[in-house]
């Protein structure tokens, strides 16, 4: 299967001296959807910009859609559509006329009032972009990197700040995307969004790609099992939680303790029996299947959102 | 393609648009330069000549030369005492002072052209209350031409002022905010071609001519019957050329500034000595000659000197050349300059 996105090596020194992006590597397949994931200031914004031609890279080879920035810049922009992490459009102009404009700019492209519809912005066609709200303004972005009829869509951070309505409607949208066989590379700060919509994530700290693969493979070869977050009234010494059945990847910060057990039936008894033991107070305990949240938290110790 | 799905009709109807949309801006275009061509209009229009204070030192025989003097509308007569009279000419509050005698006497200073000014009608009225006859009949036409009075000379000037300011604003800023607000980014993320872009703000600031000058020149002519002596052709070819070397100033300032207050600055620094220097209220000429020359190189003096050459001298296209080749060479350096270091982000 032919490569939308090879990159080999990629670095970007920021000035004075922001190691952004350190040696990352990443390979898309075309038709795929694909996610990058990673606490503020990873790198992620970076990369995308370096993918869509914004930012030359201080080493590393990049090819888009089988071409090279270098040589075929034009060609790339003709079938690449992009979101920037905050948009900001002309104000005064109405949502139908910025759609017109960039259409504009396209050989081939869609049409404003098909693009609007489904960004379900139809209403608001004629309305200034500065009367828009917040969650609005974002598809509007949307709409602008899908009225070039994009065979590769980059999107970073697409549904920050959108109500969960808006959310599952721009989803919706990606997967129709992506049901026409395109590709979407995507940043993203929503684990549930990743695990939804994205064939493959890489999750990216400090510049590199810690973590590749297909979200439910990184959680089962990471986490597996259930993850349990405690609440104690004291600290649990570690060995108390390494002694719950069944119990792996432990971890205790101050009154707050987490573990992964496989059988979660036979893990609590075992757990309460310890604390008794111990003659510590649970006073709360959550259980949930693991996210990709916690493959960060387990190859990091860090969370990805602080 | 069909002109009207051209991203360069897009791009330019986008400028129109932002531009025509914002109140205060049509304000500043079209408002501010037909108010001030309306004030100071008024308040520079023509006067019948100022009357000049003369002094009759009281005595006998003052009422007589009083009202002999006063007969001339030119004059402003005042009685007072001789100390007053010594007093009042010494402040320079009157230009004369006349003591009725026996000897009848004048006093004043001959180096004042106020005096000397003041002497002869003086002497004029004193002799005609005395029986003096004109020996010649002298007609007498007053000259208040429209192309000689200040508002002629005010309203190129305005003109001038207006497309440096509304040009480099209109284009400086508006890019500086793009890139400030990093639309220019999303912008050179499309095959949107550069060239385009930047052609759209000189056509827009075209599209502005064709509106500011009827309206600002319809005003004067309305309101002060101020007319193009000369060639129109050569008065608009003097505004494009003027439109188009302000531009290529907007654009250079703004190739780089990150931020639309560093923008600002430069702005204004560029055209504080234009303000200035250029003559758009007062004539140039009251600058020192050696400073003439460096200031006939600045473009609004250029753009000025021009609209006036045409507008109050009768110039046609040859006539104007010098200005349109210092426009159109300021504006084409400024231009290839400006997309040469221009940054997108
Ligand atoms: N234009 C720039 N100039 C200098 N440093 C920059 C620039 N852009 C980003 N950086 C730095 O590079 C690092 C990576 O930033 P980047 O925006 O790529 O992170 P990110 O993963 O997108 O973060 P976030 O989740 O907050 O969007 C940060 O330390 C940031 O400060
Ligand atoms: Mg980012």
């Amino acid at each position: 299967m032919d490569l939308a996105i090879d990159v080999e090596g990629l670095h970007k020194t920021w000035p004075p001296e922001v190691h952004a992006v350190r040696g990352l590597d990443l390979a898309v397949q075309s038709g795929e959807c694909f996610g990058l994931l990673g606490p503020n200031g990873a790198g992620k914004t970076t990369t995308i910009e370096i993918l869509e031609g914004l930012v030359t890279p201080s080493a590393g080879r990049v090819r888009v859609l089988g071409r090279d920035w270098a040589h075929d810049a034009d060609a790339i922009r003709q079938r690449i559509g992009i979101t920037l992490q905050h948009t900001y459009l002309s104000e005064r102009l109405t949502v139908a006329e910025i759609l017109a404009m960039f259409q504009s700019f396209y050989h081939s492209a869609r049409a404003v009032d098909e693009v609007l519809a489904q960004v379900s912005l139809h209403e608001k066609r004629d309305s200034w972009f500065d009367r828009l709200s917040g969650g609005q303004k974002q598809r509007v972005a949307v709409a602008c990197a899908l009225v070039g009829d994009p065979e590769l869509l980059f999107l970073d951070e697409p549904t920050t700040g959108l109500d969960p309505q808006s959310r599952r409607q721009l989803w919706d949208v990606i997967a129709d995307f992506k049901a026409r066989g395109r590709t979407v590379l995507l940043t993203t700060h929503y684990m549930d969004e990743a695990e939804r919509l994205c064939d493959r994530v890489a999750i990216v700290d400090h510049g590199q790609v810690i973590a590749l693969g297909r979200p439910r493979d990184l959680i089962a070869e990471h986490v597996g099992g259930i993850v349990l977050n405690l609440t104690t009234d004291q600290p649990v010494a570690i060995e108390r939680l390494q002694a719950v059945a069944t119990a792996s990847r432990t971890r205790v910060d101050g009154c707050q303790a987490h573990l992964t057990v496989e059988n979660l039936a036979a893990a609590v008894p075992s757990l309460l029996t310890e604390l008794g033991q111990a003659g510590i107070v649970l006073q709360e305990m959550q259980t949930h299947q693991p996210t990709l949240e916690d493959v960060f938290v387990t190859l990091t110790g860090r969370h990805l959102r602080d | 393609m069909a002109l009207r799905d051209s991203p360069l009709w897009h791009l330019t109807m986008a400028r129109l648009r932002s531009w025509l949309r914002e109140p205060e801006v049509l304000f500043w275009s079209f408002g501010f330069p037909i108010l001030l061509t309306i004030a100071l209009g008024v308040a520079f229009r023509n006067r019948p000549p100022e009357a000049v204070t003369v002094l009759v030192e009281a005595g006998s025989g003052a009422e007589s030369v009083a009202k002999a003097l006063a007969n001339d509308k030119q004059l402003t007569v005042l009685t007072v005492d001789h100390r007053e009279a010594a007093r009042q000419l010494r402040a320079g509050l009157a230009a004369l002072s006349v003591d009725p005698g026996p000897p009848l006497t004048v006093r004043h200073d001959p180096t004042r052209p106020e005096a000397r000014l003041a002497k002869l009608l003086v002497d004029n009225a004193i002799e005609r209350s005395q029986g003096r006859r004109d020996v010649a009949a002298i007609a007498n036409q007053t000259v208040d031409e429209p192309g000689a009075r200040y508002v002629d000379f005010l309203v190129p000037g305005l003109i001038g002022m207006n497309l440096m300011q509304s040009g480099m604003w209109g284009v400086g800023y508006a890019i500086v905010e793009m890139r400030s607000k990093r639309l220019l980014r999303r912008m050179i993320a499309t095959p949107m071609r550069k060239s385009d872009f930047l052609l759209s703000f000189l056509i827009m600031r075209l599209v502005f001519l064709l509106v500011e000058l009827p309206v600002v020149l319809g005003t004067a002519r309305l309101l002060f019957d101020v007319r193009i002596q000369g060639s129109l052709v050569a008065f608009v070819a003097v505004a494009v050329a003027g439109a188009l070397a302000f531009v290529g100033l907007g654009l250079l300032v703004a190739s780089r500034a990150k931020t639309t207050q560093a923008a600002s600055g430069l702005m204004n620094l560029v055209q504080m000595p234009m303000f200035v220097g250029s003559g758009v209220f007062f004539s140039i000429k009251n600058f020192p000659e050696v400073a003439q020359p460096v200031l006939r190189l600045l473009p609004l003096t250029a753009l000025n000197d021009g609209l006036r050459a045409v507008q109050n001298e009768g110039a046609d296209l040859l006539g104007v050349l010098p200005q349109l080749a210092v426009l159109g060479g300021i504006g084409v350096v400024t231009l290839v300059l400006a997309v040469r270091i221009f940054r997108w982000d």
